[in-house]
Parts: structure tokens; C-alpha cells; sequence
């Protein structure tokens, strides 16, 4: 018995994300009495492998085989689901991201296993076993009871803490062959470099109210300042103000960051429902009344274009720049 | 070419939603129905598909597993120009029967192209179109922002962390798409709105199949604090309120 957590690494390296996962499934493990272990596919390196031990992994098993060299959700399911079934694993922990999002259902079916998918918290207990989800797009919540043996869990990005334990983690390297995938990557187009929206912990966003694309200026200085990504209302992208990849909400990204700054937006439902997740809210709006200040912890009510310069300026003053 | 397209109903994304029988179940008074937006942009890009005589598509086939309650949106979907609909007479409780339901309606009818969307704004589990595949053995892409067909192969566009890659796959398979896949979502016609009140939709009784879930109740978010308003003419007091009391600045 054990819980298994598929690590996904990008270019051979792990990111604090994986390490959330790990964490999280150190914990499930010590509610169920057993303990955990990582799976990695792909090329990684065993210092890069060992450090899922620093969060509590007991054991990683590292996976690489030419049939796995890029994302076939049919090929990865099979390895996946291999692993579980050698180790005996009673919980796959995998993450609900684009390639989680692949995976975790179909583990579910070939394992037969109940799927709890996007759970934002630890088990609210373990008999049953019953997981907390978002539903109703953030509108409300879900206690679920995954009825099965073996159950497979998408823990929402950003909703758990690392937790460091020390800890030396055993490498086991493992052949699992798998058929050859039926997708074919023709070509791939990568930005690199760029924090992604998605990893960020601080956001900057601007909505309608930001009036223009030659306005955003003091919302990307601000962004940067902070170590930050920038985001907008789906308006913002439709428009061309800012790229497609930045809309944010029910029919853009979900975003879970631990600050969302909200500049000129209203905060209509679906906006809302792709950041609701967010630790704190700040609304920078010129209407008292809109919507965006009942969700928010923070608020100014102003015109934008003042504000900005000046909340640019006082971050320049505290980090000293 | 057959292209089957998922749908699923869903209350307006506007609703705020409330619960009954001891927050078991949502109080569905009063409430919109509409085809999940995802779904809407999916059927949108397979009428286009079968537009262009050069994909080779001959029919978009809708297909919903749900009570009789939601003929109403698969009659929507009719209207935007669907062929035709098949309803499985199931109440859609969890994401694995759903599926299970799903995959048996194509191993009796067979079609190339099933479309699904990411995610369903009710449930949220990003399930149901990967479950179909795993349940067909056929391969699935998510996170779909863009399908073509190109001499009678699929080139889809996959988004990725940061980037984008393009995919060919044969049919059949599953495609779960996301936002690009249509631009906005096609409207119905009158003469849609006249043909699909004549068109049938075929009904299928459930399989059974155990869901593997149940919802054991709901609850609403944590209410979050009140929000603290600093001065429009002092913002920089905002930047001190952050570092002091959320020390993530
Ligand atoms: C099916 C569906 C899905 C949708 N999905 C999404 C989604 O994923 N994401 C999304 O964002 N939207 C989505 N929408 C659209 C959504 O309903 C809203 O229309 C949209 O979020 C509004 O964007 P906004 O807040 O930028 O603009 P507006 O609603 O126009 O708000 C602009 C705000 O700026 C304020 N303002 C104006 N001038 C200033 C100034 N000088 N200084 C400060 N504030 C100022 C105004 O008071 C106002 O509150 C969806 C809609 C539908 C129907
Ligand atoms: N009851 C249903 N009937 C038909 N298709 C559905 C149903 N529920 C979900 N789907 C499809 O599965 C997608 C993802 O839903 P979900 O897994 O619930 O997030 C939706 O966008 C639909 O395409």
C-alpha cells in the first residue's frame, strides 16, 4: 500500500508545483498509514530526483523510455497506472494542470479508481474517503466520496503549501514498456524565459476600465516590480489589447496566485470564477459599487490611471529601486 | 467524416447557485439553462469543419447524457445546426458513468471526431472527454485550441506551458478543447430554430454502469473578509497595508 504522485518535470527540472504535490501527497500518505512515492517519466537527473525527498517522497521511480518522449495521454496513462499497480498503490496524487487534466481520468478508468479532480484540501477524512472540489466554477464547493479501492486525486495548483521534511528519498530506476503513442508532436512553439501566468504568485490585471493597450505600461512595470505575471478580463484579449494567453476566467485560465491585483475590471462571475481561488484580491476600480470589491480584501476607489503610477512608485521605494 | 459533439447542460454562468435536501443537491429553481459554453464553441468549430467540403465532414451529431428536463438545450444545439441528437435518459451524477454512457453511444454509432469540452461549469472535472477515450481505447488530446483537417488527417493544436504544439493524430480520437477553438459561439437561425423543433432525438436507455462518486453535500466558499479601502490620494498606504499584513510584497 502507498500513494503514488506523478512529478511532472519541465526540461529535467521540477518546480515548486511539483514539490506542493509531493507535500501534499507526503500527508495523505501519513492520514492513510503508509507512505509516499514519486513517479517521474522522462529525462531527469538523480539530484534533480532526489530533492522530491526533501518533501517527503520515501521512494521515486524514474521512468524513461523513447514511447514517453512527449505527452501521449494513452502512453502515460499506461505508465502511470503500471507503477500503481506494482507498488500497490492505494492514491495516484497527480496535478490539475493542462498535462494532469490528460492523465488523471484516464487512470481512473483503466484502474477502475473513483476520480476526485481538482481537490483544493487535504481528505476531510479517509473513511469514507471524501475529497473537497470546486464546483459550480468557484460558485460553491463539493464534498465528494471517492467510493472505489483505489482513488485518483487532481490537487488544484497553488492550493497546498511545500512542507520541507528531511528526508533521503530512494532512486529506483524502472522499465515499463509501453506501446508506441498514436499522437505525433509535428512541431512544437515555445516561449521560454517568461514567468508563466499559471506559476505566478503575484498578478497584475487589467480589465476594460484600463480604457487602451497603450495604458498598460504601469501594469507590466508593476508586475515586473513585484516579481510578478501580468493577466486581463477576457474583453482586454478580445479587443487585442493583450495576448490571448493572459485572458483570465471561466473561459480562460484559472489562476490561483497568493495576490491578484484586479485593475479596472467589475468582476463579473466569469472573471471571478478564474480567480477566485486567489489568497487575497486587490480592486483598483473608479465605481464604489462594483462588483469586483465584494470579493476583494483590498480596495482603492479611483481612476486607474492615477493610482498606478503611484502604487509603481511606492513599490520602487521599498525594494529600493 | 462523423463528428460526435459532447454537450452538457448547464446552469447560466451568471447564477448564483443555492442547494436543497440538506445541501445535497442544487435548488434548480428558477435557474437558466444553457449548453456549457465550452461545448457551444465545440459544436460551433464542428459545424465549420463540415462548412468546408474539403474536411470531408458529413455530420455533427450532438450527444447528452441527462433527464428529459434538458431537451430544451439539446433542442439549442439543433437549432445552431446539429444533424441530429441522441439523449441517454440518465441523470449525470458522476463524470465516470457519464463517460461510460457516452462511450457505448459510439460504439453503436461510430463516428472520427468526438469533441469535448475542458471542463463543464457545474461539475468542473475535466473528466469526461479523456474518460471516453480511455473507455474507446482511442487516443485523446486536451487542451485543444485549434482543429483542422488536412487531407483527411486532423492537425490539432495542443496548448502547453508557455507555448503551443501541433499535433496529428488518426482517427478515431477524442479532442478536448479549450478557448481558440472557435472564436464566438455560433447563434441559431430562425429556419434553425423551425427545423429543430421537427428534427427527433434519439434516446438511448443507460447502461448500467456504478458511478464511482457521490456528492455528499455542498457548501459554499469560505466567506472571504470585508475588503479595506485605503484612499485614492494615499495608494502607497495600500503597498504598506500589503507588506505588513500579507508580507507577500
Ligand atoms: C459564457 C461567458 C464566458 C465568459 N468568460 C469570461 C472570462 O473567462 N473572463 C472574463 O474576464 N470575462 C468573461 N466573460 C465576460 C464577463 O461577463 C464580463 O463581460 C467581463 O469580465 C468584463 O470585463 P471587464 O471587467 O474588463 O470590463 P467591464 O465590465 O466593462 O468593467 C470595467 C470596469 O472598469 C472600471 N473603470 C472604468 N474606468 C476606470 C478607471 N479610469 N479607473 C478604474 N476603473 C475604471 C469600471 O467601473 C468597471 O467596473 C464571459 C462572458 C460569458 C457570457
Ligand atoms: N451529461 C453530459 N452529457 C454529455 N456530455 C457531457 C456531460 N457532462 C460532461 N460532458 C462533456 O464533458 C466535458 C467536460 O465535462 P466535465 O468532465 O464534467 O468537466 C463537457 O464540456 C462536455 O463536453
Amino acid at each position: 500500500m502507498s500513494v503514488l504522485v506523478y512529478t511532472e518535470n519541465w526540461d529535467g527540472k521540477f518546480k515548486k508545483s511539483s514539490f506542493e504535490l509531493v507535500s501534499y501527497a507526503s500527508k495523505v500518505a501519513e492520514m492513510m498509514g503508509t507512505s509516499a512515492v514519486a513517479v517521474s517519466i522522462g529525462n531527469v537527473d538523480e539530484a534533480e530526483l532526489k530533492l522530491l525527498g526533501n518533501y517527503g517522497a520515501q521512494k521515486v521511480i524514474s521512468v524513461n523510455q523513447d514511447n514517453l518522449k512527449t505527452l501521449d495521454s494513452q502512453a502515460y496513462t499506461s505508465a502511470i497506472a503500471s507503477v500503481a499497480e506494482k507498488i500497490g498503490a492505494k492514491v495516484i496524487v497527480v496535478a490539475n494542470n493542462n498535462s494532469g487534466k490528460s492523465i488523471a481520468p484516464r487512470l481512473s478508468v483503466r484502474l477502475k479508481a473513483a476520480l476526485g479532480a481538482g481537490v483544493s484540501k487535504l481528505p476531510i477524512s479517509t473513511s469514507p474517503f471524501t475529497v473537497y472540489k470546486r464546483a459550480f466554477s468557484g460558485g460553491a464547493y463539493a464534498d465528494v466520496v471517492l467510493k472505489t479501492d483505489v482513488k485518483v486525486i487532481t490537487l488544484a495548483q497553488n492550493s497546498f503549501d511545500v512542507i520541507e521534511t528531511a528526508n533521503n528519498a530512494v532512486i529506483e530506476k524502472m522499465d515499463i514498456s509501453v506501446d508506441a503513442p498514436k499522437t505525433q508532436v509535428k512541431e512544437v512553439q515555445k516561449q521560454s524565459g517568461k514567468l508563466l501566468l499559471t506559476d505566478a504568485e503575484i498578478v497584475v490585471s487589467g480589465g476594460r476600465g484600463m480604457k487602451s493597450a497603450d495604458n498598460w505600461a504601469p501594469i507590466v512595470e508593476l508586475a515586473d516590480l513585484l516579481g510578478g505575471a501580468t493577466a486581463c478580463s477576457r474583453p482586454v484579449s478580445d479587443e487585442g489589447w493583450r495576448p490571448h494567453d493572459e485572458h483570465t476566467g471561466q473561459t480562460g485560465k484559472i489562476i490561483a496566485p497568493n495576490l491578484y491585483f484586479a485593475v479596472g475590471i467589475s468582476g463579473a462571475t466569469q472573471h471571478i470564477a478564474g480567480v477566485s481561488s486567489s489568497k487575497y484580491i486587490v480592486a483598483i476600480n473608479n465605481d464604489k459599487s462594483a462588483p469586483i470589491f465584494e470579493v476583494a480584501q483590498y480596495g482603492i476607489v479611483g481612476d486607474a490611471q492615477k493610482v498606478l503610477p503611484q502604487l509603481v512608485a511606492a513599490v520602487k521605494e521599498i525594494k529600493g529601486k | 467524416m462523423k463528428i460526435l459533439v459532447c454537450i452538457s447542460n448547464v446552469p447560466d454562468t451568471t447564477t448564483k447557485v443555492k442547494f436543497v435536501d440538506g445541501d445535497t443537491k442544487l435548488d434548480t429553481n428558477g435557474i437558466q439553462w444553457v449548453i456549457n459554453p465550452w461545448d457551444e464553441l465545440s459544436l460551433t468549430r464542428a459545424l465549420e469543419l463540415k462548412d468546408d467540403a474539403s474536411t470531408g465532414v458529413k455530420s455533427v451529431t450532438v450527444a447528452h447524457v441527462g433527464l428529459a428536463t434538458s431537451e430544451p438545450t439539446i433542442r439549442k444545439a439543433l437549432a445552431i445546426g446539429a444533424d441530429d441528437a441522441i439523449r441517454v435518459n440518465a441523470d449525470p451524477t458522476d463524470a465516470y458513468n457519464v463517460a461510460a454512457q457516452i462511450a457505448e453511444v459510439v460504439k453503436k454509432e461510430q463516428f472520427d471526431i468526438i469533441m469535448c469540452g475542458i471542463e463543464s461549469s457545474d461539475f468542473n472535472s475535466s473528466a469526461v472527454g479523456s474518460m471516453v477515450a480511455e473507455f474507446l481505447g482511442m487516443p485523446s488530446v486536451s487542451a485543444v485550441s485549434n482543429l483542422k483537417i488536412e487531407n483527411g488527417t486532423a492537425v490539432i493544436t495542443r496548448e502547453i506551458d508557455g507555448g503551443k504544439e501541433i499535433i496529428s493524430v488518426p482517427a478515431p480520437f477524442v479532442a478536448i478543447v479549450q478557448k481558440g477553438i472557435a472564436k464566438e459561439p455560433r447563434i441559431a437561425a430562425m429556419r434553425g430554430i423551425m427545423m429543430a423543433r421537427t428534427k427527433a432525438i434519439k434516446l438511448y436507455e443507460p447502461v448500467a454502469i456504478d458511478a464511482l462518486t457521490e456528492t455528499a453535500k455542498f457548501e459554499m466558499p469560505a466567506a472571504r473578509a470585508a475588503c479595506k479601502f485605503v484612499d485614492a490620494e494615499n495608494p502607497k498606504q495600500l503597498i504598506e497595508l500589503l507588506q505588513a499584513e500579507t508580507k507577500l510584497i
